[in-house]
């Protein structure tokens, strides 16, 4: 029976009315893996679709949750040293958002904040011993957002959405070299008349990949057969520097 | 600029390298603790600077002793003590590290301690070149070594190709705090070491940088295995680039510093260590442009 459920759900969408005639976006990606290898220096994707009706457009991109612990520093005998700290969690690792027109033109708070759509209605949930606090100190808070900016994992200000005629439209989106590997989620709504209509979703995976990843993996995952191999390539790179050194 | 940041890194650090390296030929100093600051200076975190360090100076240190090796320049034994001292002092440290790491002080530690240790080099260093000029044509025998409480100790080993008999202790104690520092810091130690070998010990001079370099090499290999299996902060590609440009740096170095004169020398070194003193605590001193600063904590 288990085994049969895949198969019936299949079935049971097959003889539904047609979705995708129904749904008002549709979307793709140029392509849905970025691989990071070696002298990978961040890389552009085209996001493309259709809207059934003319509306109003934003794409919000946001990379894999991690925590992330926010530090002030304090000045102590003279030198700036790490006081007080606080941990946020699950904060996505990248967040970059792109419209047609600027998001207060079509769209009201409520729904930005809602949705999460806009770095001030970022849902950034600090945690003090496992617990989520209700509100997360402001300047924190900020801190968090700026240095997340200043890496370049963060917009500081949103992209285009392209328009190329009433249907299609089309937005680059910028990945930097820094970007963290797991999935991403692109998200992308529409808005008619002030009123969210509608919205479609798309994953994005990203991965290291080559000599790049095998490095990466070998230091995470085997880290101590890591360590003697990079203590023997040592020791060769030694030994080959002094028989070179000598000839010389 | 990701892409600018990316492009220009290899070159730079290709830059890096042989600088050291151009130091430590001119010098006949390690580099280890000029190399470290430098890679803060430009950009690489401090965590992967210092492991990645430590990883360096093993290729330096197999290079180095080899020559010594072969004119019997390496006190076998004496080294072994210090081994013994420097592997306990270098895990530890490497677990100090660790601690400091989780509390978000790392920084600040390996950059004070820095701070205190190229001020010390690099005045001790001045004064000493500075006297050399000024007394330069007297020729003072220097003492044997001194005779002191040391001497006193128990547990006394024969160390034959120093021509000591002494306490086993000193030698184990000087391992241990130059391990500590090699785990902390990511240096060598030589620094440390070889003065310490000469005026506490009492080793003969000849001997004195084969036998730390020996020491050297598995101390920073211990260092390497340590900091890549808890802090996975080891970076082959990093410290590759880093000994082809040290390499090339040595060679050229090496060939200029047999056209200069000793005091001048060390007194250059001693103006760019504490040059870069200074610059570590200016920074250290200096109102960061971010009070705030973030480390990611655990992936989901």
């Amino acid at each position: 029976m288990r085994q049969l459920i895949p198969f019936l759900t299949i079935l049971l969408a097959l003889t539904l009315p047609d979705r995708a005639q129904a749904r008002d976006i549709t979307i793709d990606l140029t392509d849905p893996i970025v691989s990071i290898t070696t002298g990978f220096t961040g890389t552009d994707l085209l996001l493309y679709g259709a809207v059934k009706q003319a509306g109003d457009l934003v794409v919000v991109v946001r990379g894999p949750a991690r925590d992330e612990v926010v530090r002030r520093k304090e000045k102590v005998l003279g030198v700036w040293v790490n006081r007080d700290e606080l941990v946020f969690d699950k904060v996505p690792s990248y967040y970059r958002i792109a419209s047609n027109r600027p998001l207060k033109e079509f769209m009201n708070p409520e729904d930005a904040d809602r949705l999460q759509i806009g770095l001030p209605n970022l849902d950034l949930r600090a945690k003090v011993s496992g617990k989520l606090l209700p509100e997360a100190p402001y300047d924190f808070r900020e801190g968090l957002i700026r240095n997340l900016q200043r890496i370049g994992l963060y917009m500081t200000k949103p992209d285009n959405v392209v328009f190329l005629s009433e249907q299609l439209f089309r937005t680059r989106l910028r990945f930097p070299a820094n970007v963290s590997v797991g999935t991403f989620t692109i998200e992308v709504y529409l808005f008619r008349d002030n009123k969210l209509q509608s919205t479609a979703t798309t994953l994005l995976t990203v991965r290291k990949f080559g000599v790049e990843a095998q490095v990466y993996d070998l230091a995470h995952r085997y880290s101590l057969a890591y360590g003697v191999l990079a203590v023997i390539i040592a020791v060769v790179a030694g030994w080959a520097a002094n028989a070179a050194f000598r000839k010389g | 600029m990701p892409i600018a940041e990316m492009s220009v890194n290899v070159p730079l650090i290709l830059a890096v390298g042989a600088g050291v390296g151009l130091l430590s030929g001119l010098f006949g100093v390690g580099g280890g603790f000029l190399m470290t600051p430098l890679l803060f200076f430009i950009g690489i975190p401090s965590a992967v600077a210092v492991a990645t360090g430590a990883t360096l100076i093993v290729a330096a240190s197999i290079s180095g002793v080899l020559a010594h090796w072969k004119r019997g320049n390496v006190d076998f034994r004496m080294g072994g003590f210090l081994l013994v001292g420097g592997v306990v002092g270098s895990s530890v440290g490497v677990w100090l590290f660790t601690v400091l790491r989780e509390q978000g002080h790392i920084d600040l530690v390996i950059r004070l301690c820095y701070v205190l240790f190229l001020a010390i080099i690099g005045g001790l260093m001045l004064v000493e070149s500075a006297r050399a000029m000024m007394r330069k044509k007297k020729n003072q025998s220097r003492r044997d070594h001194m005779h002191n409480w040391l001497h006193g100790l128990p547990f006394k080993v024969r160390f034959r190709r120093s021509r000591l008999y002494i306490s086993a202790l000193p030698p184990l104690a000087v391992g241990l705090f130059v391990g500590l520092l090699a785990g902390i810091m990511g240096v060598g130690g030589g620094f440390v070491m070889v003065p310490a070998m000469i005026y506490v010990l009492g080793m003969p001079t000849a001997v004195v940088v084969g036998t730390s370099l020996f020491q050297i090499i598995f101390v920073s290999a211990n260092v390497t295995i340590l900091q890549s299996a808890t802090n996975q902060t080891v970076d082959i590609v990093l410290a590759l680039i880093l000994l082809i440009g040290g390499v090339l740096g040595a060679q050229f170095g090496a060939r200029l510093g047999a056209k200069m004169q000793g005091e001048q020398l060390r007194g250059l070194l001693a103006l760019i260590v504490l040059g870069v003193c200074a610059k570590l605590t200016y920074e250290l001193v200096l109102q960061p442009a971010d009070l705030f600063s973030i480390a990611e904590v655990a992936r989901y």
